[in-house]
């Protein structure tokens, strides 16, 4: 089984720790991992903004980079989203390439269908769940819905040693990121996340963290802000800890 | 081009290919204690349900529940009484405005949301239920159903020419979401259930009936093998 | 975004200066979402009856024309006087020749959402017809001189001290008394003398029935049958998608719309108006103003399958701060954001970007409408017939350059780690807004990719 790693651009430029725990983690899972250097990014900038039509760079170039893996995992659930929902190419490979792309968590828990984990990690975490890896790829359940409950990132972090889940007021709100959402809507993307962080400070939250840097990112902005002590990781960070 | 003839071509030129309609039995659920179920529903929502065997405990209830004066609109087929003589409201609507308790006879109540169906033929005026001050409803036991899925199943075709759900009070929560009963409607609504006695000699007969049906079918199954 | 006016950001911009007032929007609006999901929890198979809701409307919009033509001869043998209206300038005329062939001049209105949508207040009130809404929370801002703020809660906005000096002003309430229950008397005291007087009465329609040419009015004040049986006129407007195939198909969508809407149980009344009363005239307006355009629009014309419960504002975490007026147009939130783009696409063109594309929207929808897909590919539309900023375009232009070459992207990640290193002043300023209320995530030393090929490369 060959797997081709794939970090988001933001990840890789600002986030190389969760970048390199993915890594690390798949392979003490024993999975023979390979990241193509010439990647950059899976064009949902563009796309969520309206330009999807200014993406065929990006999908052309991605397809290239990974056409020849059995699968491509990503630390993202929104970027798996993107390029399971929108990535096409002019030529066919795009066919066998949506379906063979895993978020972190999902890959962990379907594909190699991981029972238990060496990591350790003795403080009080909150979960974001961020919507695109929730709502877009069911990593776990959705309040809305009346249907039995599940979260595979959750299962995940209980395999943990010392790690304990705090539980918040809203289990899956937004916390406001949105892609350029959070510039061109500054305002109330803000007060998104800094109720959603305010839950967390609330419940005692030492981390926080979650399937996507980029929400972390934009609480750990708002945390800064305020001069908070705590901090966001991602998960992969968590899962390949101790 | 009419507008009707413009929007229906322009509807038949935008609508896509034809799509079923889904099967509704397998909403209809399990098992359920409806009197229980419409009682507390009805409850919840600011109505207040009472179990009665005789009318007259109706009558002593609007007795305690209006003053003197206070006009009492009766519109079941049973007089209820001094203060509540059956009445005929055929004038305007509008004179209907100074009724401070209205009784009306139910046909249906659904479990499932605590509402009663209020065919206009129950109602003298289509505004009685609705302008009354309070709202009194006397309804069997056994007319209720489950659910709203029921409640369809048992309307059918029946014909009116205006007919209503109630389910208690009129209420609105416009204000801060503060809830509020008597928004322009009732400001209550009562239900009383019934135990009809009628039609639970009916129930009984029929199932003595059924009872007998199984012992012929029995005797007739008996007869032909053995005999 | 026309000219002069200001788009969702900007007005949510100025809805957010006051910060505890979008704490309690939010919560207010936020627990009307707890109210749906313990109805929605509770009920056995909810998501099975969605699924035939979605699946009822999906019928009705692949044959609308016929259940169209059906409703109409059943309306018409009932006695119910049937018009057409292609768009809304053509709905408020009919509605003013009704009342001036009778002569009305006052009339009382139920809440309608399409009525909203075709300005028919304004409309009537130029013409000298007095209109009075009679839903507690129109009639709030039909006071106050504002739209609805919300398609169910029309003055979830306001707060009950605003509305305490409202009352005061206009009903002759206590000065300072904002008790719910005392403001609601006023009203109830106030609205029966407009109910006793009026002679005509305009309601909406929830439901309108092919098989039987009936229609169901729901409300939960009891005032669409308060103004319509006490009318010698009753007006009943409604758009096209309205109908639905047979009265049985009725349980399904009562049993969806208040749980969904407010988490009751049912609307305290759902009246089915069949025909006139004696005496009375009872007419019904079909509208299209562009419905039937939506309804060609393969990727949109399923928000046509509507009821109108508002369950996506209420779990719309921007709609919750950012408020109803920021949408500035008649219905708000994520339904408004992919209906009113058909509408007029200039105008609204920043409506489908006030979204982050959580799809919260799409799970709690009765009828099962994709609205945050929807609202994915409203955003292509826009964009492709140029409804968007020169700026924005540019800026597209350059990240999909950067991106689609990994030397250039290489380059550029290293040059923007150093300036946020070196030069912070650069991007650490008010031209940020990101930099305004939230600090620059810390630049490493070396990107993945960098130290990939340092550790791993073999």
């Amino acid at each position: 089984m060959k797997v081709g790693l794939f970090i988001p651009c933001y990840v890789d430029q600002f986030y190389p720790g969760a970048a390199i725990a993915t890594l690390q983690l798949l392979e003490k899972l024993g999975v023979d991992v390979t990241y193509p250097p010439n990647q950059t990014c899976c064009g949902q900038p563009m796309a969520n903004s309206g330009f999807e039509h200014l993406t065929g760079g990006c999908n052309d170039l991605f397809i290239k980079n990974f056409a020849g893996f059995d699968y491509v995992v990503a630390p993202s659930g929104s970027c798996v989203l993107h390029i399971k929902e929108h990535l096409h190419g002019d030529a066919d490979p795009q066919e066998t390439i949506n379906h063979k792309v895993y978020e972190l968590t999902e890959f962990l828990t379907d594909v190699l269908k991981v029972k238990s984990l060496p990591a350790k990690f003795p403080h009080k975490v909150g979960m974001h769940q961020s919507c695109h890896g929730q709502r877009g790829l069911h990593l776990s359940q959705m309040t809305e819905l009346a249907a039995p409950e599940y979260s595979k990132p959750g299962s995940l972090l209980n395999m943990v040693e010392g790690i304990e889940l705090i539980p918040l007021n809203r289990k899956d709100e937004c916390c406001g990121f949105g892609g350029t959402f959070c510039v061109a809507e500054e305002a109330v993307s803000v007060k998104m996340g800094k109720d959603r962080v305010a839950d967390h400070l609330e419940h005692g939250a030492e981390y926080i963290t979650g399937v996507d840097m980029s929400c972390l990112m934009h609480m750990e902005g708002i945390l800064n802000r305020q001069g908070s002590k705590v901090k966001v990781l991602h998960i992969a960070e968590i899962l390949n800890a101790g | 081009m009419s507008s009707r003839d413009k929007i229906l071509s322009a509807v038949a030129a935008s609508q896509p290919r034809l799509s079923l309609l889904p099967d509704l039995d397998i909403l209809k659920g399990g098992e359920i204690n409806v009197v229980e179920k419409f009682t507390e529903v009805l409850t919840a929502i600011g109505g207040k349900v009472i179990n009665i065997a005789r009318l007259d405990e109706v009558t002593a209830y609007i007795e305690m529940n209006t003053a003197a004066g206070q006009r009492v609109v009766n519109l079941l087929s049973d007089s209820l009484g001094m203060r509540a003589p059956q009445a005929d409201i055929k004038d305007l609507p509008h004179t209907l405005d100074n009724i401070e308790l209205a009784v009306l006879q139910a046909d249906m109540g659904i479990a499932e949301n605590g509402a009663i169906w209020l065919n206009e033929n129950r109602l003298g005026q289509r505004v009685t239920p609705f302008i009354c001050q309070h709202l009194v409803v006397i309804m069997d036991k056994s007319n209720i159903v489950p659910t709203m899925h029921h409640a369809y199943e048992k309307i059918g075709d029946e014909k009116y020419g205006f007919a209503t759900f109630i389910a208690g009070p009129s209420k609105t929560a416009d204000i801060e979401q503060s809830l509020v009963l008597g928004a322009h409607g009732s400001r209550s609504m009562t239900v009383f259930l019934r135990i009809f006695k009628q039609a639970e000699l009916v129930k009984l007969f029929q199932n003595y009936l059924a009872k007998t049906k199984v012992a012929i079918i029995l005797t007739l199954v008996y007869m032909s093998v053995f005999c | 975004m026309e000219s002069g006016l200001k788009d969702h950001a900007e007005l949510a911009a100025i809805f957010n200066k006051d910060e505890n007032r979008v704490d309690w929007h939010d919560e207010t609006l936020w627990w009307v979402r707890q109210k749906r999901d313990k109805m929605a929890h509770g009920l056995p198979g909810w998501e099975a009856l969605r699924e035939a809701a979605s699946q009822i409307k999906d019928n009705v919009l692949s044959n609308l024309n016929e259940y169209l033509q059906q409703f109409e001869v059943n309306a018409q043998a009932n006695g119910i006087i049937v018009h057409w209206a292609a768009d809304a300038k053509e709905h408020n005329e009919i509605v003013l020749e009704l009342l001036l062939k009778n002569g009305i001049r006052k009339m009382v209105k139920s809440k309608s959402m399409l009525t909203e949508e075709c300005h028919l207040n304004e409309y009537l009130e130029q013409q000298g017809i007095d209109v009075i809404d009679s839903d507690l929370g129109e009639r709030i801002v039909q006071l106050a001189k504002e739209p609805p703020s919300h398609i169910v809660l029309p003055c979830i906005h306001k707060k009950k001290e605003e509305i305490g000096d409202l009352f005061h002003i206009h009903l002759g309430t206590p000065a300072g008394n904002a008790d719910p229950q005392l403001l609601t008397e006023a009203a109830r005291q106030h609205l029966r003398e407009v109910f006793l007087t009026r002679k005509a009465a305009l309601t909406g329609v929830n439901f309108a029935v092919a098989e039987t040419g009936e229609f169901v009015v729901c409300t939960n004040e009891g005032n669409a049958d308060m103004g319509a049986h006490l009318a010698d006129i009753h007006i009943a407007s409604m758009g096209i998608e309205k109908i639905i195939p047979q009265r049985k198909h009725l349980g399904v969508f009562l049993r969806l719309l208040a749980r969904s809407a407010t988490g009751q149980p049912i609307t305290t009344y759902s009246s089915h108006f069949v025909k006139p009363r004696d005496g009375q005239q009872m007419h019904i307006i079909i509208v299209d103003n562009g419905r039937s355009i939506q309804l060609g629009r393969e990727d949109f014309r399923n928000s046509l399958k509507c009821i109108r419960c508002g369950a996506c504002m209420n779990t719309c975490p921007v709609y919750r701060r950012s408020g109803g007026h920021s949408y500035h147009t008649a219905i708000a939130g994520p339904i408004g954001a992919i209906l009113a783009p058909n509408l007029d696409m200039e105008k609204y063109a920043d409506l489908p970007f006030a979204s982050t594309l959580c799809g919260s929207c799409s799970n709690v929808c009765p009828v099962k409408i994709d609205i945050h897909q929807q609202l994915y590919k409203w955003r292509q539309v826009i964009v492709q017939k140029g409804y968007t900023t020169t700026a924005k375009k540019a800026s597209m232009k350059l990240m999909a350059f950067t991106l689609s070459s990994p030397a250039a992207y290489h380059t550029g990640g290293k040059v923007g780690r150093w300036v946020l290193k070196h030069a912070p002043f650069a991007v650490n300023n008010k031209f940020n807004p990101w930099f305004k209320q939230r600090d620059m995530p810390e630049p490493p030393e070396q990107s993945f990719g960098e130290w990939y090929n340092e550790n791993r490369k073999k």
